[in-house]
């Protein structure tokens, strides 16, 4: 499927009667070079990126339910790329520069709005951990601006600065940041890899591994066994259950993480705020609804949604840095499951098992890191070495003790 | 959700801190010839299952006990609460 200005007006005028399933449903054939599980926007983009920069097309993509319905269309849609440690920023600098020509690369409206990004913040700890983090983001090729009381304020005026507790010192804006159609970035990729030969079998869920001698040699899924070279897990968020099909155990905790949108406003925040130290942060949407989030439910869950206790945080969060946001309704809210990873940073690697390969553990970050992601994972599994901004994200990396733990919290899933 | 304390009875879960997976009770013997191989997997590897659930919660707001709590992750049901006391003395630990 091409579109093109002409075809919308074509297609306008004769009732939508023309357009035609982006990607075909093929039935899964015997075997495949290469068969990811997982069709989220992680693993469609591998696919994309080993069509395209490897030229591997005897993809599969399995997936259990339909493409795009599990994380990927279940976030706060926000990109950056300001993380502190050198095992990360890289990573996360590529990914950024990957969202800033997607839509061209696979011509697909994705609504890339770098709108910017600001992080708070309340003492003079804080201060000084914006700097350090600012200048570790510019030694990788990011941007980051230190602002002062007033230059938040000329931002945003309507923000509560002089909140007992938390009162507003300044914060660290990340111009390049900002917020992406979400949706349409699983569509793109999928549209992508479709157009390339792979195939995206949707509903088809993969219930075993064939795995003799070390060697993994295929999937048995519901609709029959599927063979293949080499097996990529990407199904962050249910990641432990799909590995202990292979008798793995992992270093991963799945967490649920609730997020809500209000009913629609006019234009009143045209980028994005995070306020850590009340657990809340918030954009609002093209449509004109403020979406907004916080902190985990903090226990172990499978559910898709939460409990109101953290309903209750995230709204005081809220209410104690924007108090006009008393006046709006909330109008939904949903949860997703992350893969919590140990030190909370994610793994790109091969397994122990020949031919069973892993990408999980993205914990809530798991949407800005789609293309990196996808382009490091498909480098891998193209070339069995690892990208080279993706060295550290290793299996056994706890063991060597090289963690990389931005926030220092140890192995303690929940708090990072 | 409610935790029904087996002391205090039922109580808001709000009122606790959650740790994780009950067995971290099982700390390994650190003399043992491959204690740094059973450290590795104490400290960083779970099952995480998808249903039946022990895990080790914290009465912080309360009488501060730690409780083993059989919870289903699936659909967040309580299905059992014991002391975490209780439960490292049953497996033979003397406090």
């Amino acid at each position: 499927m091409r579109y093109s200005g002409l075809k919308v007006i074509k297609e306008a005028l004769t009732g939508h009667k023309g357009w035609r399933p982006t990607w075909r449903d093929p039935e899964p054939k015997k075997s495949y070079d290469v068969v990811i599980i997982g069709g989220g926007g992680h693993g469609l983009a591998t696919a994309y990126y080993l069509a395209k920069n490897h030229g591997i097309t005897n993809v599969a993509v399995i997936e259990k339910g339909w493409i795009g319905g599990g994380n990927v269309g279940r976030n706060t849609t926000i990109i950056r790329s300001n993380y502190l440690l050198d095992g990360n920023e890289p990573f996360y600098e590529l990914s950024l520069k990957l969202w800033e020509g997607l839509e061209q690369d696979f011509n697909y409206n994705a609504m890339v709005s770098q709108r910017g990004i600001l992080n708070l913040v309340h003492t003079d700890a804080q201060r000084d951990a914006a700097r350090r983090r600012g200048n570790a983001m510019i030694l990788n090729g990011s941007d980051a601006e230190l602002l002062d009381t007033d230059g938040v304020r000329a931002m945003y005026p309507f923000l509560n600065f002089n909140n007992a507790r938390f009162p507003i010192k300044g914060g660290l804006l990340h111009r390049r940041g900002g917020t992406v159609r979400h949706d349409a970035v699983a569509w793109g990729y999928a549209r992508g890899a479709d157009l390339r030969g792979v195939d995206i079998i949707q509903n088809c869920e993969v219930t075993g591994f064939k795995i003799e001698n070390g060697k993994c040699l295929g999937v048995e899924t519901t609709k029959g066994f599927i063979g293949a070279n080499k097996v990529a897990s990407c199904v962050a968020g249910s990641s432990s259950r799909v590995m202990e099909k292979a008798g793995m155990r992992l270093p991963i905790e799945s967490h649920v993480l609730q997020a809500f949108v209000s009913e629609g406003l006019k234009p009143v925040l045209d980028g994005v705020i995070t306020f850590g130290a009340g657990h809340f942060y918030c954009s609002q949407s093209d449509k004109g609804g403020l979406v907004f989030g916080g902190d985990l439910d903090m226990y172990n869950s499978y559910a898709q949604r939460g409990n109101l206790p953290v309903v209750e945080d995230v709204m005081e969060g809220g209410m104690a840095l924007i108090p006009a946001l008393g006046r709006v309704r909330m109008l939904r809210s949903w949860g997703g499951i992350m893969d919590m990873s140990m030190d909370g940073s994610p793994f790109i690697d091969k397994t122990h098992i020949d031919g069973l390969y892993f990408n999980g553990g993205w914990c809530y970050g798991g949407f800005k890191a789609t293309p990196a992601s996808g382009w490091c994972y498909a480098h891998l599994l193209a070339t069995d070495t690892p990208h080279k901004v993706a060295t550290a994200y290793r299996l056994d990396r706890f063991r060597r003790g090289c963690m990389i733990d931005e926030k220092g919290q140890g192995a303690q899933p929940n708090l990072h | 959700m409610i935790i029904n304390h087996p002391i205090l009875g039922p109580r808001d879960s709000q009122e606790f801190t959650y740790l994780g997976d009950a067995s971290l009770i099982d700390r390994p013997d650190w003399q043992a010839e491959d204690a740094a191989d059973q450290f590795h997997d104490y400290l960083y590897l779970r099952d995480n299952p998808a249903g039946e659930h022990r895990e080790l919660w914290f009465h912080e707001q309360g009488d501060r006990s730690w409780l083993v709590v059989t919870r289903n992750t699936v659909t967040h049901e309580i299905l059992n609460v014991e002391l975490a006391r209780d439960v490292a003395r049953a497996r033979g630990r003397s406090k």
